[in-house]
């Protein structure tokens, strides 16, 4: 059967007649079975999605961000601090590829340490590191050369271009984008196992349905038809249940700014619920393969 | 129309008969008789291509079962009629959309408003029409079954007991239908052993009786 033949058949089995669908009666528990796995299966899909492209956002924020900014960090004696902060600054106002440089004043250095050690630190009176912020120009600077200046002019100044801990972080939050996915992967494939379940048991209940069908001439795609439509349907609305329910969910999830943000913005915005949108089709889909695949395979062992 | 060309059908290593030759001509009237097991219900089901001999040939309408492929076999069982002993009906349906159910799955339904009240008063069902199978008695069934057989008006019509479960005075009425198809020009084959009815259908049309008994298929004429 030719590719045209293939997509005109699976659109017929779809469209079918209201009449052929009335010879198959309906049974309530494989109803009840296929709709509830549906808007299960749909309910946590659309947490994974959530979940996984929040990872992705946050992969491509870092990337972003990140890979634009490094951080200087000077140590040196009291009294000789103020001295080696300008000394930085100098050399880095001189440096092709850095956009900017400032260093962060007293109350931005106890803003980052007061999630450990509260908010009321004196970091005045400590022997505290002093930071400055680099801003990378698009090309980036080259950062042996810097360091080598850095080494001989500013002896107390520690570069960290963010490339030691971001790439690791970035990575991570890619595996769990992917992760994600091939979460939604397997809840197709259980939703799939599932709902091939019913469609035997339906079948297998129908057994007399099927007899008296062949028995009048009906043809094989005729017979899985009637499953098929049945099924089909039932899938779409108890998937599109799930999504309404999840996504209201999701929607309503709050706002999480826990480790400076890592978990900031978890949830969807803008055209990632056109992703949610998607699974009951998904859903449908599968459904669709699934129960025609069972029909055909059990047609095929009856004849 | 149908022909057996020294068909066999075994099952479980035992052979239930062999050598079956026959023509169902158009137009012709068969009974087909012999003792409980001999092999009459499985020989009307080759002739209708839901079993495929395991020997021999078995034509419908020109083509050999073995080459037909299910749908061509369903295609062919538009041509054939089948009246089974139990009926086999939809029980959740009406009779009406049981009746009209080959015209559906032809993708001809929009035909039943045409036929079916004629079929149906023929038959003599037009009450019970919206009734359940199961609150049919057993010759009512038998009829709606006839009635179902015939709708897309086919070139045969085969019956497997159609008499088991009904009285002597629905038996004839069946019989006069069936007696009526083929003077309209229908191929009909019944399988039964009722001898009483096959003496009743003599009186009235040229029946060839046939007898499957040991095995073999041959003709009974002398018995009756």
């Amino acid at each position: 059967m030719s590719l045209r033949e293939r997509i005109g058949s699976s659109v017929a089995l779809l469209a079918g007649d209201k009449q052929a669908d009335r010879a198959v009666p309906p049974t309530g528990f494989t109803a009840r079975l296929t709709v509830f796995t549906s808007a299960a299966m749909a309910f946590l899909a659309v947490f994974v999605l959530a979940l996984s492209l929040t990872a992705g956002r946050v992969a491509d924020r870092w990337t972003e961000q990140l890979a634009q900014t490094s951080t200087l960090r000077i140590s040196a004696p009291d009294g000789q601090i103020d001295a080696q902060v300008r000394a930085a600054l100098r050399v880095l106002e001189t440096t092709p590829g850095v956009a900017g440089a400032r260093a962060l004043s007293d109350e931005e250095q106890r803003a980052l340490l007061a999630p450990w050690f509260g908010p009321d630190l004196p970091v005045e009176s400590l022997p505290i590191p002093r930071l400055i912020e680099i801003t990378e120009t698009d090309g980036g600077y080259d950062t042996t050369g810097l360091r080598a200046r850095l080494q001989a002019e500013v002896p107390g100044a520690l570069l960290d271009d963010h490339a030691r801990w971001r790439a690791p972080l970035v990575k991570a939050a890619e595996r769990l984008r992917a992760l994600g996915f091939a979460a939604v992967i397997l809840i197709a494939g259980a939703t799939a196992a599932m709902i091939t379940l019913a469609a035997q048991a339906a079948l297998a209940a129908n057994a007399q349905v099927i007899r008296v069908m062949r028995l009048v001439g009906a043809k094989d795609s005729y017979i899985a038809g009637a499953f098929v439509r049945r099924f089909t349907l039932r899938a779409f609305f108890g998937s599109t249940v799930g999504v309404a329910v999840s996504g209201v969910a999701v929607w309503l999830l709050p706002e999480l700014d826990v480790a400076g943000g890592i978990l900031e913005g978890i949830g969807l915005s803008g055209a990632e619920w056109l992703w949610i949108a998607a699974i009951p089709i998904l859903a449908s889909v599968v459904a669709f393969a699934a129960t025609r695949a069972a029909a055909l395979r059990t047609l095929g062992r009856h004849s | 129309m149908i022909e057996l060309e020294r068909a066999a059908y075994s099952y479980g290593g035992g052979e239930l008969f062999t050598d079956v030759t026959l023509t169902l001509a158009p137009g012709s009237f068969h009974f087909l008789t012999g003792p409980s097991g001999a092999g009459k219900t499985t020989l009307l089901k080759l002739c209708y291509g839901e079993l495929i001999a395991t020997a021999g040939h078995v034509r419908l309408f020109g083509e050999n079962t073995r080459k037909m492929d299910r749908d061509r076999i369903a295609m062919n069982r538009r041509r054939i009629g089948v009246v089974h002993q139990d009926c086999q009906f939809l029980d959740h349906l009406p009779i009406s959309e049981n009746v009209a159910l080959p015209l559906t799955v032809a993708g001809r339904s929009e035909e039943a408003d045409a036929y079916l009240g004629e079929l149906l008063a023929w038959v003599g069902l037009t009450r019970q029409a919206q009734q359940l199978p199961p609150e049919l008695s057993g010759g009512e069934r038998q009829r709606a079954a006839l009635a179902r057989a015939i709708i897309l008006s086919p070139d045969v019509i085969l019956a497997d007991e159609p008499t088991g479960n009904i009285d002597w005075e629905m038996s004839q009425r069946l019989l006069s239908l069936l007696v009526e198809l083929n003077k309209l020009g229908k191929t009909v084959l019944v399988a039964t052993h009722d001898m009483a009815l096959i003496r009743a259908a003599k009186a009235q049309i040229s029946a060839r009786v046939l007898r499957l008994k040991d095995r073999k298929i041959q003709a009974a004429e002398v018995d009756l």
